[in-house]
């Protein structure tokens, strides 16, 4: 896990983005504990104002809630929201693009279909 | 008002004007990173609120009070530079006791911990330290007075990567544990990016840019593709500086984008800190 000072979103959306992946890799089952805005900003070496804008980002969505004394949990049902939010970010990121591209290169939809089909095969 | 307020303050070193009319607030319980080339000014500023060395004009406030020549509101401040102020023939744990004197709120164990943790030995002499050790021994004591204001001139100078890896998560620790202003003035502007919040950029004695990192960074990027693409892209934006490489041409732009906007042949990409830092900063 690292974080992309260069890369387009600022490192708040980043830090939110890799706990939501390490929920949808199992990393935090739904009713666990997250790490601490510490730990966070300790292991990235980022500010820990910027951690905290980022679990606010997941607060935010409903992925993690605050449990008073003890710290934030992953909310129930935060890997079915996490998969529905994370279609539709493919969706925006990977098939308007894709289709963008193919437009341009003169591919029609049935080429991509099967082209699809061969990706998903190998 | 808390803080560091330093209004209208002007240095002059014999014909070299170092500070010219410079003002700025550092608030409380955040992390500044104090930016510039060499000679451009830092140390000068930091040296005048620490009341080292006196300014021609202006006046630097500590939580509301005037700092000059007063040691209880000096007392809220530590300053860690690149000069040693220690008598050199003293041991590393003698300065740390010593250090309590001045900064009553000294935390001794923090120091031995932090000493243990990046191997330095407690019963050397001072003057016997490489270069990267007494900046560890001169950070150390900064992190262990519990200072309200830590200044921090170059605090990772000759310090390897492993050291430098280990001084960051050591700060942010100790900043999470216990919040202060901390500003830290440095070169290796890569390393620092993500702890500073916010960001001062000082050039030719002047204060160029004073804002928030996130805020900072949201405004740069570079456009590329070819010189001609490049060139009407570029006219009437604000364009920091350009590379080429043969027929190509990369611009280095500060201003807002629309994402949605962008003519076909023109790639668009971030800039991070330290090439805004070096495009702000170019002669």
């Amino acid at each position: 896990m690292k974080i992309q000072f260069e890369d387009e979103r600022p490192i708040f959306v980043q830090i939110a983005k890799q706990i939501e992946d390490g929920i949808l890799a199992g990393a935090f089952p739904e009713e666990t504990q997250i790490p601490s805005t510490t730990e966070i900003s300790v292991n990235y070496k980022i500010n820990p104002a910027t951690a905290l804008k980022g679990i606010n980002l997941l607060v935010d969505g409903g992925i993690v809630y605050k449990k008073r004394g003890l710290g934030m949990f992953v909310s129930k049902g935060a890997v079915k929201v996490l998969d529905e939010k994370r279609k539709e970010e493919f969706y925006d990121n990977y098939i308007v693009r894709l289709a963008a591209e193919a437009k341009k290169l003169h591919i029609s939809q049935g080429e991509i279909v099967s082209m699809i089909e061969r990706g998903y095969d190998q | 008002m808390s803080g560091i307020e330093v209004r209208n303050i002007s240095k002059n070193f014999g014909n070299v004007q170092a500070l010219k009319g410079v003002s700025v607030h550092f608030e409380e319980n955040r992390i500044y990173g104090l930016l510039g080339r060499n000679g451009a000014g830092k140390s000068t500023l930091l040296n005048i609120i620490t009341g080292r060395i006196f300014a021609a004009e202006g006046e630097v406030l500590i939580d509301g009070e005037a700092a000059l020549e007063n040691d209880r509101i000096l007392g809220k401040i530590y300053m860690m530079s690149e000069k040693n102020y220690y008598p050199e023939s003293m041991k590393v744990r003698d300065a740390f006791k010593w250090s309590k004197e001045f900064y009553p709120d000294f935390d001794l164990n923090y120091a031995k911990t932090l000493s243990e943790k990046f191997e330095l030995n407690t019963a050397k002499k001072i003057k016997s330290l490489s270069t990267g050790y007494s900046s560890i021994f001169k950070m150390i004591t900064a992190l262990s007075t519990n200072a309200r204001y830590i200044l921090l001139d170059e605090p990772i100078l000759g310090l390897d990567a492993n050291h430098r890896d280990l001084f960051y998560k050591t700060l942010i620790e100790k900043y999470s544990g216990n919040p202060c202003t901390i500003i830290i003035s440095t070169h290796l502007i890569e390393e620092a990016a993500g702890v500073i919040d916010h960001v001062v950029i000082i050039k030719n004695g002047e204060i160029i840019t004073d804002e928030s990192r996130d805020e900072l960074i949201s405004k740069g990027y570079t456009a590329s593709g070819t010189a001609s693409c490049v060139d009407s892209f570029t006219a009437g934006r604000n364009v920091l500086g350009t590379d080429s490489l043969g027929g190509l041409k990369t611009a280095y732009i500060m201003g807002e984008l629309d994402k949605n906007n962008v003519p076909e042949g023109i790639e668009i990409s971030k800039m991070d800190l330290q090439r805004l830092f070096i495009e702000l900063t170019n002669a």
